[in-house]
């Protein structure tokens, strides 16, 4: 508590002394109020109405829909949107600090100007063209898959774990890119002052570094889990309905594909969406906010 | 054995005072490619002493250090602690405690619990770390200080904080790599004066890496020059300043003036300034030109309206002020004096520069 009000004083002190300061943000925050409010207001409008009557009948409001989006098919897109983000955001981040550190220490600089390149390329190749790449290297007539033989392992492009696998092709330097840096701002001094209190390596990396790295590593996490959750084009080239996902299941009720009228259920489900990003930053705050206390 | 020294608490100073370790370079050679760091470094020092590490930037102070820490491995030559070759002992389990030159507080962990690290590494009770961890702060002069985080501290008490690690553990030996380099004046002094009381205190055999021949001189046993990766003259303060062994040492330890000289018919005498004085240390050839040392405190001046030597300038340093002269072949010599003294030679005065009657240094001629 105490901490915490420091805090707040520390962080509005230098705004008194520029008042103009205040002012600057107000295009931003029209812009926010534009660009997310309206959609985010029709939203909410839409998910808690029916339009199920014809024109000219007046609006109904309901939480018909969010019901229905948390029941059946809907809610097993929910849980296994949630569940491949989680998934694929904890295997990035791990396997994004393991990469990254094996770039920090090498010591060839190309090396480092070469993976980050490549991450800075691959975190952006999503949507079809990186499920296409997939399909035909690893798709049931992919050229691995058959090489390989993998299909008679019961490897299956178009399942959980191969959509894991695509994600991770994106997600992973994504987390490179993010830790990179952090990484860098470890001190050998830190490292070397663990080592001469008796610290082993590992010692060194559980009791240091890691609680040293926990801010960025969990806002990488965050960033991934975000990313991942709101993919949309890469899992629909892929794996059609065969893996329930949230927001394929948006596209098919706005697309009007299963039933006329379900619109507003999507919309429901977004609102579902936003609610478990909500949660996933509530969750997050405050533990960033704990263990940046000692990173002014 | 160091972690049952940290387990049982004897009164520290008894334990260090038997324990004081002796520490022994020898013929260490360390290169990192051309660079060459330490090159057939040989250095002892003696249980118990403050010994400084004394030298210009990259003479390899840190890397002889860094040595006895554990984190570099000599290309040739023997690191040995009270006798033993340590050279094959990892870092973690080297025993000697080491304070950095800044920003090595661990920055997420409080004062408290970077004093403890080490305890808690050796998987020592939370009391007991509390315990050792609030003695250790009471020792350093920061007792209130355990909840703050490095962050919240000033540089001088991040060093203190750091001190009061390194010694966590009990180590046999103290290691500081120029750890008030990066303090202001004034915690400089206070932290020197504090780290002496600290290392008496304990009797622990403790290296001093510094390049601030001030801080080396005031605070050191001895004090050891290195020049290049290797040992000039180790020597007691007073020593070094009175009797420097070489022309490096002598312009390195203090101020030196060089005035142009000749060495006579054989090389133990030196014409300089119109006398004849005998030579100290090394000898040159019989009739070469030389540069002859002399501390600014042993120049003497006179007014005299004939001489050749005129005042240039004048540098109040306190009670001392030191009075810059050029000779008439534009030579530039420094005077010291006691202020009250300088008073009668203002810039523009003429005067004759002596030399009292003691041998001298000599160099080779600069260009
Ligand atoms: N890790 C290293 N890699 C390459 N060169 C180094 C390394 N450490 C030291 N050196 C070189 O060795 C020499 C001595 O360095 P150092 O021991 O740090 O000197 P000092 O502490 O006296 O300033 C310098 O020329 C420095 O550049
Ligand atoms: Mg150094």
């Amino acid at each position: 508590m105490n901490a915490n009000t420091g805090r707040r004083r520390a962080a509005t002190g230098p705004q008194r002394h520029q008042p103009l300061a205040r002012w600057a943000v107000v295009p931003l925050l029209l812009f926010v109020a534009i660009a997310f409010g309206i959609p985010a207001l029709a939203m909410l409008g839409g998910a808690f109405t029916t339009s199920d009557a014809g024109p000219g009948t007046a609006v109904h409001y309901t939480t018909g829909n969010l019901t229905a989006s948390l029941q059946g098919a809907y809610f097993t897109a929910l849980l296994g949107s949630v569940k491949l983000s989680l998934t694929t955001a904890l295997i990035s981040t791990v396997v994004g600090l393991l990469l990254a550190q094996a770039v920090v220490t090498s010591r060839h600089g190309m090396l480092r100007h070469a993976v980050l390149s490549a991450s800075g390329v691959l975190a952006n190749f999503g949507g079809v063209p990186l499920a296409f790449a997939f399909v035909a290297t690893l798709g049931n007539a992919g050229v691995l898959t058959q090489h390989l033989g993998l299909d008679k392992a019961g490897w299956s492009l178009y399942s959980f774990w191969g959509l894991v696998l695509v994600y991770l092709y994106f997600l992973v330097p994504l987390m490179v890119l993010t830790v990179i840096s952090s990484l860098d701002g470890l001190r050998a001094q830190w490292r070397e002052a663990a080592r001469n209190n008796g610290a082993t390596t590992w010692q060194y990396w559980r009791y240091v570094a890691l609680p040293v790295l926990a801010p960025s590593l969990l806002g990488g996490f965050v960033l991934l889990f975000g990313s991942a959750f709101a993919a949309y084009a890469t899992a629909r080239a892929m794996v059609g309905a065969s893996v329930p996902l949230i927001t394929l299941q948006i596209a098919n009720t706005l697309g009007g594909n299963v039933f006329a009228g379900q619109g507003n259920v999507g919309l429901a489900m977004s609102l579902d969406m936003v609610v478990v990003a909500g949660l996933v930053m509530a969750v997050y705050i405050p533990l960033q906010r704990r263990s940046a206390r000692w990173l002014v | 054995m160091s972690t049952s020294a940290a387990t049982t608490a004897p009164p520290a100073a008894a334990t260090a005072q038997e324990t004081s370790a002796t520490v022994e370079f020898r013929q260490v050679r360390r290169a990192f490619g051309a660079a060459v760091a330490l090159d057939g470094l040989d250095l002892a020092v003696r249980p118990g002493e403050l010994l400084a590490l004394l030298g210009p930037s990259g003479c390899g102070k840190t890397t002889a250090l860094r040595m006895l820490a554990g984190f570099e491995t000599p290309d040739f030559g023997d690191v040995m602690v009270d006798g033993e070759d340590v050279t094959a002992v990892p870092a973690h389990r080297r025993d000697a405690g080491m304070v950095f030159q800044s920003y090595s507080l661990f920055p997420h962990l409080s004062a408290a619990d970077n004093v403890a690290f080490g305890l808690r590494m050796r998987k020592i009770g939370v009391a007991e770390r509390r315990a050792r961890a609030a003695e250790l702060l009471e020792l350093v002069g920061l007792p209130q200080h355990g909840d703050r985080y490095p962050h919240q501290l000033s540089g001088g008490q991040q060093q203190r904080i750091a001190l009061a690690r390194a010694l966590a553990l009990r180590p046999r030996v103290l290691l500081l790599d120029e750890p008030l380099s990066a303090l202001d004046a004034k915690v400089r002094l206070t932290l020197r004066e504090e780290i002496r009381r600290l290392q008496r205190e304990l009797a622990i055999t403790t290296l001093f890496v510094t390049h601030d021949q001030e801080e080396a001189l005031s605070m050191a046993d001895r004090v050891a020059v290195m020049h290049a990766g290797r040992l000039e003259q180790c020597a007691e303060p007073a020593e070094l300043y009175a009797h420097p062994a070489t022309a490096f040492v002598a312009e390195f330890v203090g101020t030196m003036n060089r005035i142009p000289g000749r060495t006579g018919d054989d090389g133990s005498v030196v014409e300089v300034l119109g006398r004849r004085l005998p030579v100290d240390g090394p000898q040159a050839a019989p009739h070469r030109e030389v540069e002859v040392l002399v501390r600014p405190e042993a120049v003497e001046l006179l007014a005299d309206e004939e001489g050749k030597a005129r005042v240039t300038g004048t540098m109040f340093l306190g009670a001392l002020t030191r009075i810059t002269v050029r000779l008439a072949d534009g030579t530039v010599v420094k005077a010291d004096m006691t202020t009250h003294a300088a008073a009668t030679f203002p810039a523009g005065a003429a005067v004759t520069v002596g030399l009292p009657d003691h041998p001298v240094l000599i160099d080779e001629r600069r260009a």
